[in-house]
């Protein structure tokens, strides 16, 4: 049986909150808090609700998540 | 030290290679897919071990309820057992776990139901060759990107998409156990390769694009394009010298024997 990766997952965001952090849904249900990646913010891709991205997490905090990827 | 614990898990695979040969003779249209499950079910329990899959949890909301993942056409993996009846031109990817004598092993082939299409087939025949490929990886001081690189650039060098949402997994003790295998990534990368490690590699390729979408019972996954997806699973040891395949598929049906 094939493992869900913690590791590299899609998801939409949800909600807006404050510091440049975001709500996401994943793809299995589960919400978590995400920020935006170092990379992006220098590249100024800004993010609305709604859009789907792509998020890396550690699988030590399920509950935390980087956006590296805004996808059109 | 490693050999004897070695020794249980093969007598495992022995049991999970059994339980591939018994279900590949039922591969014919009009069979549902929880009447394999129920034979596996049996077949593993009257051999004295259990069905590493039944009741498994994770992180999914529910337990899963078979002792096969049973995915058809474009579930790519985690399928459950149900009232689908098998027709001619599916493909049946079969994927089963035994627990026996204190570890799991874990395996899984794609079968074909009757004649099925020609790009199809080539499909399986090149998921189960990245598979041989990245097994041929598996050795002591190699990372578990080589395996993934291997598996990664065969496939995608054909057109074909590699899920990136599930990878393989360690298994021993328990059924995930670390590491993750991914189907792509980087020569070099990733944790290293020790002697005695048993590794589930299972590349799960598309036919279409890369991208799955999990259905609302929590466990199935099936391509977002609802193309075809192909997945064969070994657990394999990493020995000094060859890697050692411990499950097997030779008591497969001699038809499913694609690339012979």
């Amino acid at each position: 049986m094939a493992k869900q990766t913690s590791i590299e997952q899609d998801g939409v965001i949800k909600e807006a909150l404050s510091n440049a952090m975001f709500r996401v849904e994943l793809q299995n249900g589960h919400q978590v808090i995400a920020h935006i990646s170092g990379k992006m913010r220098m590249h100024y891709i800004r993010i609305l609700p709604g859009d789907r991205v792509k998020l890396e997490m550690s699988p030590y905090d399920l509950s935390k998540a980087r956006i590296t990827y805004r996808y059109r | 030290m490693f050999s004897e614990q070695l020794e249980l898990q093969k007598e495992g695979a022995q049991i999970l290679g059994k339980v591939h040969g018994l279900v590949s003779q039922m591969m014919q249209p009009g069979v549902r897919t929880m009447q394999l499950d129920a034979l596996a079910q049996q077949f593993i329990t009257d051999h004295g071990a259990v069905p590493s899959f039944l009741g498994y949890r994770g992180s999914a909301p529910t337990a899963f309820p078979g002792a096969l993942c049973i995915s058809v056409n474009e579930v790519v993996v985690h399928g459950i057992p149900g009232n689908y009846l098998l027709k001619d031109g599916d493909i049946v990817s079969v994927d089963c776990g035994v627990y026996h004598r204190g570890f799991h092993t874990d395996s899984a082939y794609t079968y074909t139901v009757g004649e099925v299409a020609p790009q199809v087939l080539n499909l399986l025949r090149h998921t189960l060759q990245s598979l041989h490929l990245g097994i041929a990886q598996a050795k002591v001081g190699n990372r578990v990107g080589d395996i993934s690189y291997a598996i990664q650039s065969y496939t995608e060098s054909r057109g074909y998409g590699v899920v990136r949402e599930l990878v393989g997994h360690g298994v021993g003790a328990h059924l995930h156990e670390k590491p993750e295998v991914p189907n792509y990534g980087q020569r070099g990368r990733g944790p290293r390769l020790a002697e005695g490690m048993v590794l589930a590699i299972e590349p799960m390729i598309t036919l279409g694009r890369r991208s799955v979408v999990q259905e609302k019972d929590g466990w199935t996954i099936r391509t977002a394009d609802k193309k075809a997806a192909a997945h064969f699973e070994h657990s394999v040891a990493v020995m000094p010298g060859e890697p050692e395949v411990i499950t097997t598929f030779e008591y497969i049906d001699r038809k499913f024997h694609y690339l012979s």
